[in-house]
């Protein structure tokens, strides 16, 4: 059964890169990693700045919190799937009194909605804690100087506080984009494994290796996912290199 | 005083409530009757225990569950030894190349996994891994195991070390001055990235879809990925839901009895690593 391995050199390379659906699918992965992670840094610092600073129940939101984070991520998925398919039932479709199934693979839109609010709900909380280290290191002294020489909280927090847990922030935002670009378990369940539309690059290499068994497409596809993730974190680096240094205290 | 309260109240009810409403729903969901499944309510028309039962007498699930749970507690028994031993030395020990161990840990912790299932389905096939428990314990530690040593020398830095030699000095032999003294300092932060190791384990898909395919060595969340229906026209929603709560049930407990612990954990590597 097994054929002798044929020496193609960069073949699969080309055909991957010539090919539309390796493009699509790196758009898609693009649009949700960008647009999750913006929503999470910004959520993400309201709760941060919840679990540091609420003046009770501070135990109780930091547990809360983190049932999002340790949770299976398929069980989220069909958890947001089942809420929004209206082909089983969903609550969400009902509530909003739509007429057509927002996860019918004809509706690009809310299915990334879906997706998106999957991934924010799941990892926000993963995105507080990072943020939430860099905050508990702000001298609470300058903060209190700053109230005394009459700064509001908003100054406080964009003018001291922002400034310095920018390496904090820098830190999670490039875990959480590097995270997010090999988006598969959300993609995977809510798509049903197989809507071109929200197809992600990684759910692509699956179904190439595991279903397609294109062997050599589908590792072409796994380098190149491996290439983008070390691309991003090396923009991440280069362009954030001191600060990111900084926060390690060097 | 009572507007401030109110104010950091309202944020904690819109915090509890974002965090707990998804689960909150697929636990009603899990116990509708199943003629009712489809019915677009949130609130149960008619409560009952029939999806539980059902995934309890299938074996596809039972089996499953079993899976999930000694490969994950097998996985972070092996990784807690091994990154405890390579953590100790990073954090006692001056030997050249430490920075860069540190440094590819993190590199590999960032590796998309998906970039290696291709060649662990190709090798697992040959070797007789694939669908096995070593088979998915193997790829679990090649992902924690950096994170885990990362996590664990962060804590390791922070024990006083001195108290070894105090002890020394008070007449304990160097296996008491470890068993009593350091063991005990180090116990919290092994049994923290023992957590998260677990975690990382029990949520896996990608690793578990691409690598088994019978109960033989399937987790949860493959199988309830692969679940089928009744019947041919019947959504497996309900059992879904059931088997989704079953396995959310340990990690509730871990997060309630050990917030603490996570959130030193995942917050340890991240201040100063």
């Amino acid at each position: 059964m097994m054929q002798p391995p044929l020496w193609v050199g960069l073949n699969n390379y080309g055909t991957v890169l010539s090919s539309s659906l390796w493009w699509n699918d790196v758009f898609h992965t693009a649009l949700i990693t960008v647009i999750s992670v913006a929503i999470e840094l910004v959520l993400g610092m309201g709760l941060a700045i919840v679990m540091h600073r609420a003046i009770f129940g501070r135990g109780l939101i930091r547990t809360a919190a983190l049932i999002p984070y340790g949770i299976v991520t398929v069980v989220a998925a069909f958890a947001w799937r089942f809420a929004w398919a209206s082909s089983v039932g969903g609550f969400v479709p009902k509530a909003l009194g739509l007429t057509y199934d927002p996860l019918d693979p004809t509706h690009p839109f809310t299915n990334y909605l879906v997706v998106i609010l999957t991934e924010v709900w799941k990892t926000t909380p993963f995105m507080a804690l990072l943020l939430l280290a860099g905050l508990t290191l702000v001298p609470e002294e300058l903060l209190e100087a700053a109230k005394v020489d009459g700064a509001t909280a908003w100054q406080r927090f964009w003018r001291i506080t922002v400034p310095l847990i920018k390496p904090a922030i820098l830190v999670a935002l490039l875990f959480r984009t590097l995270d997010a670009f090999r988006i598969f378990d959300s993609v995977f369940i809510i798509s049903n494994g197989n809507n071109p539309n929200i197809e992600s690059v990684s759910v692509l290499g699956y179904n190439e290796l595991l279903n397609r068994l294109n062997l050599g497409v589908g590792s072409a596809i796994s380098v190149l996912i491996f290439l983008c993730v070390a691309l991003i974190a090396f923009l991440f680096v280069k362009g954030f290199g001191t600060s990111l240094s900084q926060q390690r205290g060097e | 005083m009572t507007r401030r309260y109110f104010g950091w109240g309202s944020a904690n009810f819109v915090v509890f409530v974002a965090a707990m409403f998804p689960v909150f729903w697929i636990l009603m969901l899990s116990l509708k009757d199943p003629t009712t499944l489809g019915d677009g309510r949130l609130w149960p028309a008619k409560f009952s225990w029939e999806n539980y039962k059902g995934i309890f007498q299938q074996s596809v699930f039972t089996d499953a569950l079993r899976n999930s749970i000694f490969i994950a507690l097998i996985a972070t028994f092996i990784v807690v030894i091994l990154a405890s031993a390579a953590a100790y030395a990073i954090a006692r020990l001056d030997f050249p190349g430490k920075t860069a161990i540190l440094t590819a840990a993190l590199a590999i912790a960032m590796f998309p996994p998906i970039s290696i299932v291709g060649p662990l389905y190709n090798m697992w096939r040959n070797l007789g891994l694939f669908d096995t428990w070593l088979g998915l314990i193997i790829p679990y530690m090649t992902f924690t195991l950096p994170l885990a040593i990362y996590t664990l020398s962060a804590f390791f830095r922070e024990i006083p070390w001195d108290l070894e030699q105090a002890a020394a000095v008070d007449g304990a032999t160097p296996f008491q001055a470890f068993t009593k003294v350091i063991a005990p300092l180090a116990a919290p932060g092994v049994f923290t990235t023992a957590i998260l190791v677990f975690i990382f384990a029990w949520n896996d898909f990608v690793f578990a879809v691409s690598l088994t395919s019978t109960p033989h060595a399937q987790t949860v969340p493959a199988a309830i990925s692969q679940f089928p229906g009744a019947s041919q026209f019947q959504q497996p929603t309900g059992s879904i839901a059931a088997a989704s709560m079953v396995v959310t049930v340990p990690i509730v407990i871990m997060v309630l009895l050990f917030q603490r612990r996570i959130v030193a954990g995942l917050t340890a590597g991240a201040v100063k690593g």
